[in-house]
């Protein structure tokens, strides 16, 4: 048996100079809720767990003074729902933090493991595409930022290189009469995991869209970035035309899988419906902003 | 494997153990602190019969692990009661029948306790969504619900 070994550091360094040296054997533990059930079932057994949640930077969150916010890679969803302010400005990627398993989850799970744990199923992830979130990463070679939608590889893969730690998100600051929504289907109300998730993020100008960026989860090996339907929504007055047409969009960008959770023809088509239902309840928000 | 020394507090006690690094807190609760009103029912974050308090922060115990308490405060069924004296969640579940084989009833009671000291005013519909994560095979839920609410009732009044 291998032995394991469990650091906790308090600071980026000392975490990254451990995750890198041990290689492919170490784990980044944040909130746990993969992690230990992959331990546990025998799926992955790690040499070293490096617990970042003693570093301030990784449990922080920080209204940046433009506007924007930064919040730490293991930041728990409980902790973002406490926040004062951050709910009312990104309600979409606080309502997708906050479907991830019960209030126990929510209490540990964080948005940076959802995102590195790489299921093209991850709630959070896609509406934080749709927020054109940021991710700091770090590793031995220095600090380095990427879009949110580049980070996923492929179903439990990232892009990170090795000995990379993903240090925060970064939230851009928020027009006027700019709102978000994630909505996602699953058989049942509660716990269960999406068979289709789409985040919308918009601006309104006088009833128009000036701006829109759509995220759509568990319909492809990653979460995707769909820009047609956007392009569909900008411009418009979020008619049934410019609706019709952004949910064609996310219908064609599917290429899901067929399972006991939903055929390819239902998530190709829940797809397109879902992205109508977010987006509406995106410019209600926005319109009241 | 080399065994940790963790020092951390339970129910208000100092208490410190000795664990492997992947012993869960679960495992150390019910192995060296003799705790096993904390239940193991799926092990993996689904049944919440496990439900403790880390830093008043409600998180299922086999989805943490024992080394992570150094330091920390936590709360498990065992400490709810004041001595003899029940706490009131406890008292109501017992009189309205909101248990039948008992196995989830100490995650329910941690889970509803962590509710009422976040939100003394729940509606139905936020307990059933708070206790979503709480498993239970036998009341069909409604009589746990209807304990909740009426207990947080009670106290309301009882702190005017």
């Amino acid at each position: 048996m291998t032995e394991l070994r469990y650091l906790a550091p308090s600071t980026l360094d000392e975490a990254i100079g451990a995750f890198a040296a041990a290689g492919s054997a170490a784990r980044i533990l944040a909130g746990g809720t993969d992690l230990l059930v992959q331990m546990r079932s025998g799926a992955v057994k790690p040499g070293l767990i490096v617990d970042i949640k003693k570093i301030d930077e990784m449990t922080r969150i920080e209204q940046t003074a433009d506007g924007g916010f930064r919040i730490g890679a293991a930041v728990s969803g409980m902790a973002l729902h406490d926040h004062k302010s951050f709910g009312k400005i990104w309600p979409g990627v606080l309502e997708a933090v906050n479907l991830i398993g019960s209030k126990q989850v929510q209490g540990r799970a964080s948005a940076g493991g959802n995102l590195c744990n790489g299921s093209p199923a991850g709630d959070s992830v896609p509406a934080m595409v749709a927020a054109g979130a940021i991710v700091t990463v770090q590793g031995p070679q220095g600090r380095r930022e990427m879009k949110v939608e580049e980070v996923p590889a492929g179903p439990g893969r990232t892009n990170l290189k090795p000995g990379e730690i993903l240090v925060s998100f970064i939230l851009p600051p928020r027009p006027a009469c700019s709102s978000d929504a994630y909505l996602r289907m699953i058989p049942r109300t509660e716990m269960d995991i999406a068979v289709v998730g789409v985040g919308v993020s918009l601006t309104l100008k006088d009833g128009v869209c000036t701006a829109a960026r759509v995220g759509l989860g568990a319909v492809a090996p990653t979460v995707l970035l769909v820009e047609d339907a956007a392009k569909a929504l900008i411009g418009s007055r979020l008619d049934d035309a410019a609706l019709a047409k952004a949910a064609s969009a996310c219908s064609a960008a599917c290429r899901p899988i067929d399972d006991k959770r939903g055929t390819i023809a239902y998530r190709t088509k829940v797809a397109g419906v879902l992205l109508k239902r977010t987006t509406a309840i995106a410019a209600k928000r926005a319109s009241g902003n | 494997m080399a065994k940790v020394h963790v020092t951390t507090t339970i129910n208000g006690e100092p208490m410190e153990y000795l664990c492997e690094p992947n012993d869960t807190m679960l495992d150390a609760l019910r192995g060296p602190l003799g705790l096993t009103g904390s239940k193991e029912g799926c092990a993996s974050g689904d049944c919440g019969a496990c439900s403790i308090t880390l830093d008043d922060s409600l998180v299922c115990s086999c989805l943490m692990l024992a080394v992570e308490a150094e330091g920390r405060e936590l709360r498990t069924i065992e400490g709810m009661a004041q001595g003899d004296k029940l706490h009131p969640l406890q008292q109501k579940f017992l009189e309205m029948a909101a248990l039948q084989c008992g196995i989830c009833t100490s995650g329910m009671l941690i889970a509803s306790d962590a509710l009422l000291r976040k939100n003394p005013r729940p509606s139905e519909e936020e307990v059933r969504f708070w206790l979503a994560g709480n498993l239970c095979r036998c009341t069909g839920y409604d009589k746990i619900v209807r304990a909740v609410m009426e207990t947080a009732a009670e106290m309301r009044e009882a702190a005017q």
